[in-house]
């Protein structure tokens, strides 16, 4: 048995000031406040506690505008599942996307993505081959995508952000190239089955969204892989100096969000029972916000899946509070700007100032 | 010389600069005690003293940066207390460090009137700008410089002059240069010389810092000696003193190295590392070494001789131009990191925070970062086991706090070495590179420090250290080999060589050789 890596919520010691100085450098101001921040444990768990915090409260002021709703217990175990599968699509592209910035990049391809292997598994020869073959498809598609940006990002030295943008801009057109910028409808049963199943009353892309976040949570926090990616996102020339291939891992990190869209491209697909280049839209912007107020530092090296799969949700229950309350989508992304630039003002907040912010962000892109 | 004229002249100027005792501490280390410096109009004074000497602090004292914590800095007959570069800048002293501080992407002019550009109702006035920054590059001689260049396509030499006119623009009575002629090649140094005369002779101050004798002497016309944060001589004249002497009032320390005992009759084994002509251009040439089993090989020289570069292209985290490295007897692949570790090297870099370590990570997974994978089954980290092996670790090198779950950034600068060093004494390290490994590090875990490599020595792992200091270099090496501009210039056991030997080595004036005199 392992107790893992969770640290039992340990005081941190008192720091000797003088202890801790070194000369001649300007160091970041080491304060004993460092040590309850770090790992999957302690900080992680704390701020994980704060956005089910905010869960809660959206929860009350769901409860609060709509109480004749909410007095029926049938229709609030219902309404949560239906959040639940609103959020599926996204998480799962999410658990990929936390993989990339804390391993130091940024993947904004991932709608695009979505939509290549959508495009890609519904077209009428691949559909000949059988929901197994449009799975397979699907992923394969995803994968290979992914491994083109990694392979330029990591072997050519592109910036990821230069490098996904123009992969997003690239994987639609092809996307639309494909379909002929039609529609494709799926008229295999058990792929648009996945979006209608239920099991013990819960649907389908609940589980699988369950079981990628747990799958990429056992990978992050318990694996080498997972080791290597915080390695690299928090100091890339520390993981390179320690013998760490920085580039082969980089490559897999982008191939793993890849393997994220392709799956993610299926469930969306079956939900539609169709699929076309225009899918999937913004929702690398969906993604990286969850991340963000999931706690993963932009700037890479720290980051959990929970947090991550936490900000999925609080944004699938912001859409469905304005959707149960008739109003509008420009409001609710008004409110969503705002919760993102909360987020990330508590960030800075809890480490410790600005600068500070500013000084990691040069030294782990340096 | 025609420039040795000006010297009398010069002496005899007005003292536009005193600093009386001045005091400058930092937690833990007196970075200045007592500092006394006289600096006349017009002259050329040169500051000497080795790496940790104080130069750095001093000059950030009189350029803003920092505040002395006592002492008096008398500038033009006044007490003055710079309360931020700005302030420095606006009463004349401007400093052109190392790393020159021009933006590559704005012009020359831009460049030259960064922060005070002359302005009329919020506009800037370009033409004007334009016109004040060629009439200075004129006073510099280089007249030839467009001032609408991109600063970015100029060459070293060339961002040099643009710095200085930065300093005229701001008509500055005190030019303080930290070691110009460092990033220069031979033919510019002749430039720059003749371009300081030029300031001199319009009376303006120039405090000098440079690890080159012959370049002090050909420039220069009194010298101060810092040696451990104190002045140890004052205004000896530049040209006449005998190198002998500058070179004691530089290294009659006080600070006391510790090292432990040579272990008697110790065997060294045989040939661990080889390297035959390693060669980067413009980083070093040529570069052949052997380090035994169970060995000390020391490199000594200056920051810029090649000695880091070597040993990282030995590690393979550089590519080697030509030349070869084997780790007993097998050649490596060159740039590859993944093969030196899998070989048995281990490195500790120079720059710990930013080379070595996770700042936010526990201590543990510090000391693991290279290893582990080992303790991994099935990809499964074994994070008990990694804690355990972290903890024994921390134990063995008397690490402080002990608790291996302590983000490494809370650590003190021994502490973190200790990470660093201790990160290679899991798995089967053969060979451990250690580039300036006690920098940063206070006197009671140098001491330590030294302990674990000699213990590591005589376990027989093989040590290739690189160090600033040289007694270090000397106390704890078995061997010495003493690197300047790219080469080896002198290889021969440690008992042969003193440090006043070595820093005459070390800091030649090769640069001048060759140059057209």
């Amino acid at each position: 048995m392992s107790q893992g890596t969770q640290p039992t919520a340990t005081q941190p010691p008192p720091v000797d000031p003088a202890e801790t100085a070194t000369v001649g450098h300007r160091t970041p101001t080491a304060t004993g406040r460092l040590s309850w921040w770090h790992g999957d444990g302690g900080e992680g768990a704390k701020r994980n506690l704060a956005l089910i915090g905010v869960l809660l409260a959206l929860f009350v002021i769901g409860a609060a505008t709509r109480s004749d709703l909410y007095s029926n217990p049938d229709w609030v175990w219902a309404n949560m599942l239906s959040i639940l599968k609103l959020a599926s699509v996204v998480g799962v592209v999410t658990v990929g996307m936390t993989f990339v910035i804390i391993g130091g990049g940024i993947d904004l391809s991932v709608g695009a993505i979505v939509a290549l292997a959508g495009v890609w598994c519904t077209t009428v020869a691949t559909q000949n081959f059988g929901a197994g073959g449009m799975i397979f498809t699907a992923i394969v598609v995803g994968v290979a995508v992914g491994l083109v940006n990694g392979t330029l990002i990591a072997y050519g030295r592109l910036v990821p952000f230069i490098a996904t943008l123009a992969m997003l801009v690239a994987a639609r057109g092809l996307a639309a190239e494909i379909s002929d910028k039609q529609t494709q409808i799926s008229h295999n049963g058990t792929i648009n089955g996945i979006a209608s199943t239920n099991l013990l009353g819960i649907p389908l892309l609940v589980y699988i969204l369950a079981a990628v976040v747990a799958a990429g949570w056992v990978l992050l926090n318990r694996t080498t892989f997972g080791r290597r990616t915080v390695a690299v996102g928090g100091n890339p020339e520390a993981a390179r100096l320690a013998g760490i291939n920085v580039k082969l891992h980089t490559l897999l990190l982008y191939a793993l969000s890849g393997l994220c869209c392709g799956i993610a491209a299926i469930m969306l697909t079956a939900q539609a029972t169709s699929a076309q280049a225009a899918m999937a839209n913004l929702y690398e912007l969906d993604a990286i916000a969850a991340v963000i107020i999931g706690g993963t530092l932009l700037s890479g090296g720290r980051g959990t899946i929970v947090g991550s799969l936490l900000g999925v949700i609080i944004f699938a229950t912001i859409t469905n509070l304005f959707a149960i309350n008739g109003l509008s989508t420009e409001a609710q992304n008004m409110v969503k700007g705002g919760i993102i630039v909360a987020a990330v003002l508590i960030q800075q907040v809890q480490f410790g100032s600005i600068t500070q912010f500013f000084r990691r962000n040069r030294l782990t892109t340096s | 010389m025609s420039g040795h004229d000006a010297t009398n002249e010069a002496t005899t100027g007005e003292v536009v600069l005193r600093l009386t005792d001045v005091v400058k501490t930092f937690p833990g280390v007196r970075a200045l005690d007592g500092v006394q410096l006289e600096v006349r109009a017009g002259e050329v004074h040169c500051l000497l003293g080795q790496n940790g000497a104080g130069k750095s602090t001093l000059i950030k004292v009189l350029a803003g940066v920092h505040r002395p914590d006592s002492g008096r800095v008398e500038w033009r007959g006044e007490p003055v207390s710079f309360a931020n570069p700005q302030a420095a800048m606006r009463s004349g002293i401007a400093t052109i460090y190392q790393e020159l501080d021009l933006v590559e992407d704005l012009s020359v002019a831009e460049n030259a009137f960064l922060g005070h550009e002359p302005r009329r109702f919020g506009f800037i006035r370009r033409g004007h700008m334009a016109r004040r920054t060629r009439e200075i590059l004129g006073r510099l001689g280089h007249a030839e410089i467009p001032p609408g260049r991109m600063v970015r396509a100029l060459p070293a030499a060339g961002k040099q002059v643009v710095s200085m006119a930065r300093a005229l623009s701001h008509e500055a009575r005190l030019i303080i240069m930290d070691e110009p002629s460092a990033v220069l090649a031979h033919d510019e140094v002749g430039n720059l010389i003749r371009i300081v005369r030029e300031l001199t002779a319009q009376g303006i101050a120039v405090i000098y810092i440079s690890h080159r004798l012959e370049e002090i002497r050909e420039i220069g016309d009194r010298v101060t000696v810092l040696k451990d944060g104190r002045t140890t001589a004052a205004n000896l004249p530049a040209r006449e003193t005998p190198t002998s002497d500058l070179v004691s009032r530089m290294t009659g320390r006080t600070i006391e190295y510790v090292f432990p005992d040579r272990p008697a009759g110790t065997e060294v084994g045989g040939e661990l590392l080889q390297v035959e002509g390693l060669t980067r251009a413009g980083e070093f040439a040529d570069v052949s070494l052997t380090v035994r089993a169970g060995e000390i090989v020391g490199i000594a020289g200056l920051v810029g001789s090649g000695r880091s570069e070597v040993l990282e292209t030995i590690y393979g985290a550089r590519t080697a131009e030509a030349g070869s490295v084997r780790m007993a007897g097998r050649e490596l692949r060159p740039g590859s990191v993944g093969a030196a570790v899998r070989a048995g090297m281990g490195m500790a870099p120079e720059e710990r925070k930013s080379q070595a370590l996770l700042l936010g990570e526990p201590i543990y997974r510090n000391v693991t970062l290279a290893t582990f994978g080992r303790y991994a089954r099935f990809g499964f980290t074994n994070a008990s086991r990694e804690r355990a092996e972290a903890d024994r670790i921390a134990e063995d090198l008397e690490m402080r706090p002990r608790d291996v779950r302590r983000a490494v950034g809370t650590l003190s600068g021994g502490n973190q070495q200790k990470v660093v060093v201790g990160r290679w004494l899991l798995g089967d390290t053969k060979l451990l590179l250690l580039d300036e490994p006690t920098r940063g590090v206070d006197v009671g875990a140098r001491a330590e420090l030294y302990q674990v490599i000699r213990q590591l020595a005589a376990q027989g792992v093989g040590v290739l250290l690189v160090s600033s200091e040289v007694p270090e270099v000397l106390g704890l090496a078995d061997r010495v080999l003493v690197m300047r501009e790219g080469r080896v210039v002198r290889t021969a056991p440690a008992g042969e060589l003193d440090e006043n030997t070595v820093l005459d080595l070390v800091m030649a004036g090769s640069l001048m050789e060759g140059a057209p005199a």
